[in-house]
């Protein structure tokens, strides 16, 4: 991979020995960080439960829900940035780790349902439909939400770890691994659409009615689930940064700009690389996780191989290898699609293809990088 | 019935005799002249009962018998000469006594033809017998001298003779289905081979347990040849067009290192081309649509190349040496392109007629049809292919492809300039992905989402065979065809393709430059 396409990120100062959470961040930067923290996880909370619906301070429940969602894509964002942006591997199926993410959380919520479903069976609808008497045995266990959630992250991550130990152990790198990536997500869309494989085929996992309790419609619920994504979302942001500051992310980025030479001093790029891969698909994992129980519905399109390239061009708009720059693509085009699509629909194809086209050709380094050039 | 058949065969010369019986309106009459003809053989006759099954015999007051044409001529029922009556026309009495009597005499006399070759038409005539037919049937079969005549004759018993009480019949039955392998039988044989509740066989006899195991066998065979043969045409056809849509991605791909995410577009955009060219025949030409075809072909090329060299000068160009940015430019233009299709012809599929001589197919097999337009495809990307390597190894272009994809710093200093046969190669990579749009276009309807569903087989093609080689992307896209189609049945259309992609996913493991690797540097780029 050549240097010219790797944005240099703001690596720490050399020569300043900086520990714990000083290292993370400059002053200033933790201010911002505290700043938006209060912001995202306090004021829009209070704006959309406290003021009376007619107040004009009062933020209106899809907005909370359409925050809660780009939320969770800020998180499969920054995961595709720790990939992509520090260690130079281009994913082009994380798509399909968000959905296991989301598959497992929707396989709890469907069983949560309990008999209030249409057949009134304890069985989730459409196992009824296809005549099943029994809980296939993955579903078993599903019910309680600490063994979902260890699904969640557990499953992206073996998925990924067995996947990434074959491909970088044979050195499969560059667009042949996109590719690869892409297949993958494409053979487990094909996978999950059929009937037999038992995660309700094309309609996927829907009709949630509750999440361990809280029932799923109540306003209450919806800013609760936000709050917990903004909250996984900083969480997901500290620990990531935390790597890429940390000796580790710095032998990641190594590996992007020179492999060979890596691999010379010493370092085994397969151990490294296969770390962050899992890493990245655990957080993905996460990401779905959340994001299924605010919209209600998990299904194989989200495993469509036009997803998952979408997702990398919020990382490249934002600008790569600077993590907060992939929140911020995120939510700069997930914010155009949703106005565009209600506005303009026939010209939203255009939108998004002349991003990535624009993007790749004009503003490699993307926002984050003319910001940064704004600054100089 | 014992009556019926002595004698038979004998061709007597006082057919007339007999038949004059068959000029009568009382139905007893008629029918003791059938049963009369039928016993005697009277083959001559034949004609004159089938026109009496259609209602077209006649007689007139001489109780001479005549066949009436459908222009109302007539003619001699016994000789076929052009006759005239004499008085009044009147026809035989049919009544269901009549209709009984008939169809077992028909069968009989026509069974009982003096060629092989027309009694074996005649047994596979016959349909399934009625209950009055059966014992006929089995007599005939036993003195039928000719070997096919007694497999078409057992297979029309053969209903009936499986359920026979005899352990004999249902032998003779089942030797019949094993000598005809006749799938239709298929559930029947395995029923006799099955255990009832009570775990015994349905079938007690075990000669006939034996002789239902080979019948079984012997069917299964025939249509596992069957689908073999199916399945191999199939997946020719498949690989062909995966062949088209993957020699351009693999010679861009090759040469520049850049994946085109919108390569598939370019096959969608070649198949609009043809519908376009289609329209224009319907609207200007339409004494000569069939050939629109020949003007589609060289349409495709121009149009979808000429959309490649302007991407290329317009995109690509700006992104050599960094693939991954590439990969999401195309993706990008792809976008763009689907777009302007769907807002041009709207998002509904449209349909591409078969010119007249590409419709229709050759059965080579009952159940298996080879079609002309799936012959065409592969027929036609043979060509192409052949266009494909003349170009690679017989012109200047070619030449200082393969020097710049080898090594493009030594080319370039040889005084190849690298950026115009990149756009040149760009170019002839994405006509010949139109082509394939084209042979797209005979096989299916056409929708602006067309190139999707193929952009990752022709991926797959691609990594399987290795860049830059020819013969790579043929053999992966023929294996990729190939076993596409045969693990269909097998798994199931869906797990198939998983396996496929599986299969990819751990050959490159092994492999991880394709199946026909590149030797020496080219190897070490990627």
């Amino acid at each position: 991979m050549s240097a010219a396409e790797s944005p240099g990120p703001a690596a720490p100062r050399q020569g300043q020995p900086l520990v714990g959470f000083k290292a993370l961040h400059t002053p200033r930067g933790w201010m911002i960080l505290g700043a938006l923290a209060l912001l995202v996880c306090v004021v829009i909370p209070a704006l959309s439960l406290g003021p009376a619906v007619t107040s004009p301070l009062h933020l209106p429940d899809y907005l909370v829900a359409l925050f809660g969602k780009f939320l969770c894509y800020g998180i499969a964002a920054i995961s595709i940035d720790l990939i992509w942006g520090f260690t130079g591997i281009l994913s082009l199926g994380h798509g399909v780790f968000f959905a296991l993410g989301g598959y497992a959380m929707g396989m709890y919520l469907m069983l949560s349902i309990g008999a209030q479903g249409v057949y009134k069976s304890k069985l989730p609808d459409f196992m009824v439909f296809l005549d099943w008497k029994e809980l296939p045995w993955f579903w078993r266990g599903m019910d309680n939400l600490g063994v979902a959630l260890f699904a969640a992250l557990a499953i992206p991550g073996l998925l990924a770890f067995c996947f990434g130990f074959f491909a970088f152990r044979s050195r499969i790198r560059g667009v042949y691994f996109s590719i690869i990536t892409q297949a993958l997500t494409y053979a487990l869309m094909l996978l999950f659409f059929r009937n037999e494989t038992g995660f309700g085929g094309n309609n996927g996992l829907t009709d949630f009615k509750s999440l361990y309790g809280y029932p799923l419609h109540a306003a209450s619920t919806k800013v609760g689930l936000y709050v917990l994504s903004a909250v996984a979302l900083f969480g997901t942001y500290l620990l990531c940064r935390y790597i890429v500051t940390c000796k580790t992310g710095r032998v990641l980025r190594a590996l992007r700009d020179a492999e060979s030479r890596a691999m010379f001093v010493g370092y085994n790029p397969t151990n490294y690389k296969l770390f962050v891969w899992t890493l990245s698909a655990v957080l993905c994992g996460l990401a779905g996780a959340l994001y299924v129980p605010q919209v209600g519905i998990i299904n194989p399109g989200e495993m469509q191989p036009s997803n998952s390239i979408e997702m990398a061009i919020w990382v490249a708009v934002g600008g790569r290898g600077t993590l907060f720059g992939a929140v911020l693509g995120t939510f700069l085009v997930n914010g155009l699609r949703s106005w565009f699509t209600a506005a303009a629909p026939d010209l939203w194809l255009y939108i998004l293809g002349g991003l990535f086209i624009s993007v790749t050709l004009f503003f490699p380094n993307g926002v984050a990088g003319a910001l940064a050039r704004i600054k100089r | 019935m014992g009556l019926f058949l002595c004698g038979m065969r004998n061709a007597r010369a006082d057919v007339t005799a007999d038949a004059s019986g068959l000029a009568s309106t009382e139905s007893a009459n008629v029918v003791a002249a059938i049963e009369q003809l039928a016993a005697h053989g009277d083959t001559p006759a034949l004609a004159a009962l089938h026109a009496l099954d259609d209602g077209k015999l006649r007689f007139d007051t001489a109780k001479h018998l005549f066949i009436q044409g459908d222009g109302g001529a007539l003619k001699d029922a016994l000789s076929g000469a052009a006759a005239s009556p004499i008085g009044k026309l009147e026809s035989p009495a049919m009544d269901n006594g009549v209709r009984r009597a008939l169809s077992p005499a028909l069968a009989s006399l026509s069974l009982s033809a003096p060629t092989a070759k027309a009694r074996l038409a005649a047994a596979k005539e016959l349909g399934r017998p009625s209950d009055d037919m059966v014992p006929v049937l089995r007599q005939l079969l036993a003195r039928e001298p000719d070997k096919d005549v007694r497999i078409a004759l057992g297979l029309a018993l053969a209903p009936a003779d499986l359920a026979s009480p005899d352990a004999k019949d249902r032998v003779r039955a089942l030797d019949a289905v094993a000598a005809a392998a006749d799938g239709n039988f298929k559930t029947d044989v395995e029923r006799l081979l099955s255990k009832g509740e009570n775990g015994s066989f349905v079938e007690p006899d075990e000669g006939v347990r034996r002789a239902a195991r080979a019948a079984l066998s012997s069917i299964n065979n025939r249509q596992f040849i069957i689908n073999s043969v199916g399945n191999t045409f199939y997946g020719l056809s498949l690989g062909s067009v995966l062949i088209l849509c993957a020699l351009g991605l693999a010679i861009t791909f090759g040469l520049m290192r850049v994946i085109n995410m919108a390569h598939g577009e370019m096959m969608m955009i070649g198949a609009y081309t043809s519908f376009v060219v289609q329209n224009f025949f319907i609207a200007h030409l339409p004494n000569h649509l069939d050939w629109y075809i020949v003007v589609a072909v060289p349409a495709a090329f121009a149009v979808s190349g000429a959309v490649g060299v302007l991407m290329e000068r317009t995109v690509i160009r700006h992104l050599y040496g960094r693939p991954l940015e590439t990969l999401l430019a195309t993706w990008g233009i792809s976008l763009l392109l689907i777009q302007t299709v769907r807002l041009i012809f709207g998002a509904q599929n449209v349909t591409v007629a078969n010119p007249s001589f590409l419709s229709g197919g050759i059965e080579v097999l009952p159940e298996v049809v080879l079609t002309y337009s799936r012959l065409a495809v592969i027929a036609f990307s043979i060509v192409v292919m052949l266009f494909v390597w003349t170009l690679m190894q017989k012109t200047k272009l070619g030449l200082e492809v393969r020097a710049v994809t080898q090594n493009r710093e030594m080319a370039a200093s040889m005084g190849i300039s690298t950026r115009r046969v990149d756009m040149w190669t760009f170019g002839i990579g994405s006509g010949v992905a139109g082509l394939g749009g084209v042979a797209l276009s005979q096989l299916g309807n056409v929708g602006p989402e067309l190139g999707q569903g193929y952009i990752v087989d022709s991926f797959m093609v691609v990594v399987l065979g290795g860049v830059g080689k020819l013969a790579g992307t043929i053999a992966g896209g023929l294996g990729l065809g190939l076993i596409n189609k045969y693990l269909e049945p097998l798994a199931g259309a869906v797990l198939g393709k998983i396996f496929i992609l599986g299969f990819i996913i751990v050959f490159i493991q092994r492999r991880p430059q394709g199946i026909f690797a590149l030797k020496g540097r080219a190897a070490e780029v990627s």
